[in-house]
């Protein structure tokens, strides 16, 4: 086992857990610029395809993101090491402010900053998705329509993530039965 | 006896909150607050005001407030681990599947119509993290807060065209924001 790569997936999952303002698929994201971008440990629709995993199995998206590119990285240590960092920072963080919440909660100065962060967020999401969403248009077409097609299932119509996903399974496996059909012809 | 009791209780909180984030919110309504006692509505809208200002999964943050105030820092350590556990295992088991059958070309096709879905999903986390934080979510033009917008698009230059560190563009956007509402008070 490298000791350099669960050192380095500690350090980068606990540095990035504590900045994860703003929901699960953040960590993701930061996860996905770290480990595909920075230290090319993992391809680009490798990592796609473990946000779906992460997605598809209940429970946090942050937890879930740890554990599968820990898995993919290390094992099973590293699936411990990275859900052990992840918990870390929010753990701490919760435990010191439960004691005295109300006086962060009613801070004018934490409000602004955290207030104005969400445009930051929000900035890394959009340019991660742009990015991808391009690598996505150059692959094909059919790619690009479905991308399409869920963004307006679920932003507009609001179906349930769950069932966009189960859909996106049937749709893969009669199309695996139809080009196994055609063969056979 | 208590940790035990933590422990179950957000174990079934963490096996059976799909779609992560807010998704879990009534789930754990219903065991802290109802079924439980352990905080009361008003003390569980804190814990979700406080979840919104800092980092990390709603599902921790609720085991370790809740934790924490039943039964000190053990009892945040168990609900905290009952909480991840299912994950643990499953999204390990999924993971390791993953590994094993990725050449499959069952699988294979699976996963072509999952990746673009996945960036739609990723992408949609975005749109609604900035409707928010333009003040779009309210569908009037008086609630648009345009230096929301022009922190957005300072963030976005700054990533796409200087790469700059995607944590160091969210934290400079919250300082931004605070030194544009001290300047304008």
């Amino acid at each position: 086992m490298n000791k350099k790569v669960l050192i380095k997936l500690f350090l980068s999952t606990l540095y990035l857990s504590a900045f994860t303002f703003g929901g699960g698929y953040v960590i993701v994201t930061l996860m996905k610029n770290k480990f595909v971008d920075e230290c090319h440990w993992i391809e680009e629709k490798e990592m796609l395809d473990l946000v779906a995993i992460a997605q598809s199995a209940p429970g946090a998206i942050a937890v879930n993101g740890a554990i599968v590119v820990g898995y993919k990285l290390a094992g099973i240590i590293g699936v411990l090491v990275a859900t052990v960092a992840t918990v870390i920072p929010p753990f701490l963080i919760i435990s010191v402010i439960s004691v005295f919440y109300t006086l962060f909660r009613e801070n004018r100065f934490i409000a602004y900053i955290l207030d104005g962060m969400q445009a930051g967020v929000g900035a890394v999401i959009a340019s991660v998705s742009i990015q991808m969403g391009f690598g996505i248009v150059k692959e094909n077409k059919i790619s690009f329509v479905i991308m399409a097609a869920v963004f307006v299932m679920s932003l507009y119509f609001k179906i349930n993530i769950i069932y966009i996903i189960l859909l996106c399974i049937l749709i893969g496996v009669i199309k695996t039965l139809v080009q196994a059909g055609k063969k056979a012809l | 006896m208590i940790y035990l009791k933590l422990f179950i209780s957000f174990l079934k909180i963490g096996a059976f909150s799909f779609g992560g984030g807010y998704a879990a919110m009534p789930l754990i309504e219903s065991e802290v607050v109802n079924t439980n006692h352990w905080l009361s509505a008003a003390e569980f809208g804190d814990l979700i005001t406080i979840s919104q200002m800092t980092p990390g999964p709603i599902a921790i943050n609720s085991a370790t407030f809740v934790g924490i105030r039943i039964a000190g820092i053990f009892g945040a350590m168990a609900a905290t681990f009952g909480c991840i556990l299912p994950a643990l295992i499953l999204v390990t088991v999924i993971a390791w599947l993953y590994t094993k059958y990725q050449k499959l070309s069952m699988l294979q096709s699976i996963l072509a119509v999952l990746r673009p879905a996945v960036v739609a999903m990723i992408a949609i986390s975005g749109v609604k993290i900035l409707m928010q934080a333009f003040g779009l979510d309210m569908l009037t033009i008086k609630s648009i807060r345009l230096h929301m917008i022009v922190i957005f698009f300072v963030c976005m230059i700054l990533l796409i065209k200087y790469n700059k560190n995607p944590i160091t563009v969210m934290v400079f956007a919250g300082v931004l924001n605070l030194l544009y509402n001290v300047l304008t008070d």
